[in-house]
């Protein structure tokens, strides 16, 4: 008999008689849910269902009422798919994200007394799902929202490629308010989440004179601090640590206490409605990254040149090297016009290809120098100049040329090493 | 106080909860080992805050939630024996295979019904004593028996979770935690309410621990296994008193706890002959103590916003000095919840005057708050709204006093009879399935592989009846970690069993007594030394001190341990020697004494050659020298 799930439902196993929830996700076990919050999994062939019964289902918690405070700013939150807030149904052991602006609140209680907020799922996946089209519309939400009078922007993410969407923005909108992005390395179901503090950082971040593309999130292990992170020097340099974003060749612009939730800023930024609102959207999709290993095969090269790709960012060796069986390949790139850049996988640093050999011979090809750039960044700023600019020249030059603090001029000399 | 209780009268119920520790190699979740560690020797530490999500249903858990009143922050001490795992900064691994087998093998000796799949959950706790704000918990068997004299008892649950972290500080708002013990497996039993009286409630907790050390997988000392016990009597309540570490202490605690619940329904009783009640008035009396002589009240009133406040209890008047267990009172009931909120403790007019409040304070107290002769009034000193909140806790418990017995968890005191207030019972369990780990099918191949292992109770009695052990010593190589190498060296030397069993036993005890841990040598030294004692290369005399020189110097070769303490071996013509050597010297006694030479020869004998050869061996020459000088005396 065919039983749906979520039933209460009566099992027969040898001589044991079992009783609970028919939980979903069985192979060739049944899985249920005991009185006493337990779940089992009892070998299908082996039991004989006595009884069931459906259940009613717990009515929907009430509708959270909040009260807007005329004297607090008004911040939009968009969700991509990474959760600040979730509830946890001990009944089913369902866990539910949670995006109106009521459910939020109703999760973080503390949010309301720092801003009045509005609430929109833009998408709902997982980081590493993002398309290039994905961050265009992101843009163009974003860009519409402050339009409309946000005075703070705050985006929940998946952290795994949070950095990619917070260079795309930091490219495609020029902005006069604060655009925060936020995420959690432990889901927020978990009492010791790191959603609450980073959303309440974040939230205050966005309400603050930092009007830039930026990432707010731990910056210890410990529950003390969140970093403020330039969205396009940011990297998540940790598979799992709460900590695991760092400001990479710059330091953090500054730092959000907590519980207090004080900012202490470090380094300079642009100022809240120093610049005039602006969308520049669209990206040449047509743009690889490829890295570098010894050994690694030149033809890969030749694949994107055949499948017409614009543009290369090559993640060299050291100060931005690659073997010299990679050149042949890379002046057939070049002659065709593609434009081939050099970023580090040092990571760490700036790109000089004047010191040896191959590096004078790489740029003899025409390869340019990406400087401090990281090479995500240097890709998507190559997305967006390709789809914005016909002149190769001119392309080269602003390649080397900062646009929204993704180069230094000088390398600081901690830059978050 | 009664001590003579009809328990079965009394609707006594009573069930047990075990929380044992497994000796495993590795955690329940990660690779680290199980060892603890000092707190000294921590190489790291973070602080966190928890926070309880709320349900769907929109329900907190009452003990959750008080918890969380305390907004505490939580530090943990971490060592390079912990990793990621247990910061919660990495995903845990997959469930330990290992202690899972164990707990399979003792679910099988329990008789429980094994689950065909095993299901990791969350169960939501928040006092920090978990790093992830849960614990991660499996259910592996139901329903299991557990033969005992006076009444076999019924096991509900077997389970298989994570031990929590060990709390090692208090310091204000922040309570901290070492990391090592955190993810140690633990086997969680519970029993059914099948227990009839204090003393069978002892004999399941025994009974449940033999079954738990015969399979040789569970950690030993003070620490590793813990009872709570489950209370109640007919109009009492359930009472769950927590983390009781030591076996012989089990009957007194229950044997109290009934005390306790009789003594708080007779309260019950006087109280609403009395007509007592309880309002919620709280009284600033602040001005009564100014100027007062009282260090205690002086110092409370120096915090900040220090102030008096008091409340009054209608028709309590001497009943807050009433025994309810063994010195503790009903006024020490209240007192356990106020000093919940960092308060050392209340005033009460029963106990008045005292602690240098004067009889003109206490009568100007009571007309502060209307206190009639029949009234009893609980004050306090210290900060205004951590009295408020004390205060309340206790009008709190002063209103259960009027229904009778509070449903509460208590923990043991110092002394290990008596209980006081912890916290609330936790509601229904608070779970949701843990995403991370896979289930774990328990399929027929698994099962296969498990070895039920012989109880200590039977392989008692079969050293008994085997071996011709006396019943001490058959009972003490049983219960000790050495049983399988005591068999396993009579099996390959024909030595005896006693001398075996006494060495592993007593032999180890007086050198750990000496001051050197026996725990160094390793089960291949005690083979070789009792091989070469076997083939006679010393004597058994000689084993202590050879033991005790491999204990102390840990990985020493056997035979030069031997050497070293100059009890290698002495071939029979060099003690001839000098046993002849002794004879002849005393030659003119042993003329005169005859064969009775022997007793008094054997001293200086001996002297010289202890733990060359053995004893009976000696005896044997000397008997032979002496014939000898008697026969050519003649």
């Amino acid at each position: 008999m065919k039983i749906e799930e979520g039933s209460w439902v009566r099992l027969e196993r040898g001589e044991k008689i079992y009783e609970g929830t028919l939980l979903p996700g069985a192979t060739d076990h049944l899985v249920i849910k005991l009185s006493n919050g337990y779940n089992i999994g009892l070998k299908k062939d082996r039991v004989k269902i006595l009884e069931s019964r459906e259940v009613e289902k717990a009515e929907n918690a009430q509708q959270y009422e909040y009260h807007r405070d005329s004297s607090l700013p008004n911040l939009v939150i968009l969700s991509t798919g990474g959760t600040i807030a979730c509830r946890v149904d001990y009944r089913t052991g369902a866990v539910t994200s949670q995006f109106t602006a009521g459910e939020i609140l109703q999760a973080i209680p503390e949010l309301e007394k720092i801003a009045n907020f509005d609430a929109e799922v833009v998408y709902n996946i997982l980081s590493e799902n993002m398309q290039v089209s994905y961050w265009i519309e992101l843009a163009r939400r974003v860009y519409e929202k402050i339009k409309d009078g946000a005075e703070g922007i705050i985006i929940t993410h998946g952290t795994d490629t949070l950095g990619f969407t917070a260079a795309a923005l930091a490219f495609m909108v020029r902005t006069p308010v604060p655009i925060v992005l936020v995420g959690s390395q432990r889901s927020a179901d978990r009492p010791s989440s790191d959603n609450v503090m980073n959303a309440l950082a974040a939230a205050k971040v966005a309400t603050s004179d930092i009007a830039e593309v930026v990432c707010v999130m731990h910056g210890s292990t410990s529950d003390d601090f969140c970093l403020i992170h330039r969205g396009v020097k940011v990297r998540k340099m940790h598979t799992s640590r709460r900590d695991a974003f760092r400001s990479i060749n710059v330091n953090p612009i500054g730092k959000v206490s907590y519980p207090d939730l004080k900012i202490e800023i470090e380094e300079s930024h642009t100022k809240r409605g120093e610049v005039a609102l602006a969308l520049y959207d669209g990206l040449e999709e047509r743009v690889a990254l490829v890295k570098f290993y010894p050994g690694a095969d030149p033809e890969i090269l030749d694949f994107y040149r055949e499948r017409g790709y614009r543009g290369v960012v090559i993640e060299g060796t050291g100060l931005g090297h690659t073997s010299s069986t990679w050149f042949d390949a890379i002046g057939r790139l070049i002659d065709a016009g593609v434009i081939v850049v050099m970023t580090s996988q040092c990571l760490y640093g700036r790109v000089c290809d004047r010191v040896y050999d191959t590096g004078r011979d790489l740029l003899k090809l025409g390869v340019i120098e990406g400087e401090d750039m990281l090479p995500e960044v240097a890709l998507i700023k190559l997305m967006w100049l390709l789809n914005r600019e016909k002149d190769p020249d001119k392309i080269k030059d602003m390649m080397k040329t900062n646009i929204v603090g993704e180069i230094t001029d000088s390398t600081d000399v901690i830059g978050g090493f | 106080m009664d001590s003579d209780l009809d328990y079965e009268k009394l609707g006594f119920m009573a069930g047990l909860e075990i929380h044992q520790q497994l000796d495993t190699r590795c955690k329940l979740f990660c690779h680290c080992p199980t060892s603890l560690r000092d707190v000294e020797s921590s190489n790291f530490e973070f602080f966190r805050f928890l926070r309880p999500s709320k349900s769907e249903i929109g329900t907190v858990d009452r003990a959750a939630e008080e918890e969380s009143t305390y907004n505490r922050i939580f530090v943990y001490k971490a060592y390079d024996t912990t990793c990621l795992v247990e910061n919660d900064e990495e995903p845990p691994r997959k469930l330990n295979s290992e202690a899972l087998r164990v707990a399979l093998m003792i679910g099988l000796m329990l008789k429980t019904d094994l689950v065909d799949e095993v299901h990791t959950m969350r169960k939501i706790v928040i006092d920090g004593s978990n790093t992830t704000g849960f614990q991660r918990t499996a259910l592996i068997g139901l329903d299991g028996m557990i033969e005992v004299k006076g009444g076999d008892v019924g096991v509900s649950v077997l389970c298989l979770e994570e031990e929590a972290c060990q709390k090692v500080g208090e310091d204000g708002s922040k309570t901290i935690y070492s990391l090592d013990r955190l993810g140690i497996p633990l086997l969680e039993i519970g029993t059914d309410p099948d227990i009839k009286s204090p003393e069978h409630a002892r004999k399941v907790a025994e009974e449940i621990g033999m079954i738990l050390r015969s399979t040789g997988m569970v950690k030993r000392g003070i620490g590793t296994i813990r009872q709570d016990i489950n209370v109640s009597i007919a109009e009492g309540a359930r009472v769950e008193i927590k983390g009781v570490q030591e076996l012989k202490s089990i009957e007194g605690i229950v044997k109290n706890e009934v005390l306790r619940q009789v003594n708080l329904l007779k309260l019950r009783d006087d109280l609403k002959m009395r007509g007592a009640s309880v309002n919620d008035e709280i009284f600033d009396v602040t001005q009564v103590f100014e100027g007062t002589g009282s260090k205690i009240i002086k110092q409370g009133l120096k915090s900040r916003d220090g102030a008096v406040l008091a409340i009054c209890l209608q028709g309590f008047a001497d009943l807050l000095g009433r025994e309810i267990q063994q010195d503790r009172r009903l006024g020490s009931e209240f007192s356990d919840r106020a000093q919940r909120f960092g308060l050392g403790g209340i005033f009460h007019t029963d106990e008045m005057p005292a602690y240098g409040i004067s009889e003109a304070e206490v009568s100007e107290l009571k007309r502060e708050v209307g206190a009639s002769r029949e009234d009893a009034v609980v004050f306090v000193a210290g900060e205004r709204e951590i009295l408020k909140r004390a205060l309340e806790a206790v009008i709190h418990r002063a209103k259960e006093a009027l229904v009778g017995v509070p449903e509460e968890t208590r923990r043991v005191l110092p002394g290990g009879s008596t209980t006081a207030y912890l916290r609330p019972l936790p509601g229904a369990d608070r779970m949701y399935p843990e995403t991370d780990i896979p289930p774990v099918v328990i399929g027929e191949e698994l099962l296969k592989g498990i070895e039920i292992p012989e109880l200590i109770t039977d392989k008692k009695n079969r050293y008994l009846t085997e071996y011709g052990l006396n019943e001490e010593i058959a009972a003490e190589i049983a219960r000790s970690p050495f049983a399988n190498l005591f068999e396993e060296v009579l099996r390959i030397t024909n030595l005896s069993a006693p001398l075996i069993a006494t060495t592993l036993t007593s032999t180890l005890v007086e050198i750990r007594r000496e001051g050197v841990d026996p725990g160094n040598i390793r089960d291949e030294d005690f083979i070789t030394v009792f091989k070469l004692l076997d083939s006679g290369k010393f004597a058994k005399e000689a084993i202590g001190p050879i033991l005790k020189e491999v204990a102390s110097n840990p990985g020493i070769e056997i035979t030069s341990a031997v050497e070293k303490i100059g009890l290698g071996a002495v071939d029979e013509i060099e003690i001839e020697g000098i046993i002849n050597e002794i004879v002849e010297s005393r030659r003119a006694f042993v003329l005169e004494k005859g064969e009775r030479a022997v007793g008094p020869l054997m001293g200086p004998v001996m002297e010289r050659l202890r733990g060359k050869i053995d004893g009976k061996r000696v005896n044997e020459i000397l008997r032979a020298k002496i014939g000898e000088v008697l026969e050519s005396g003649r």
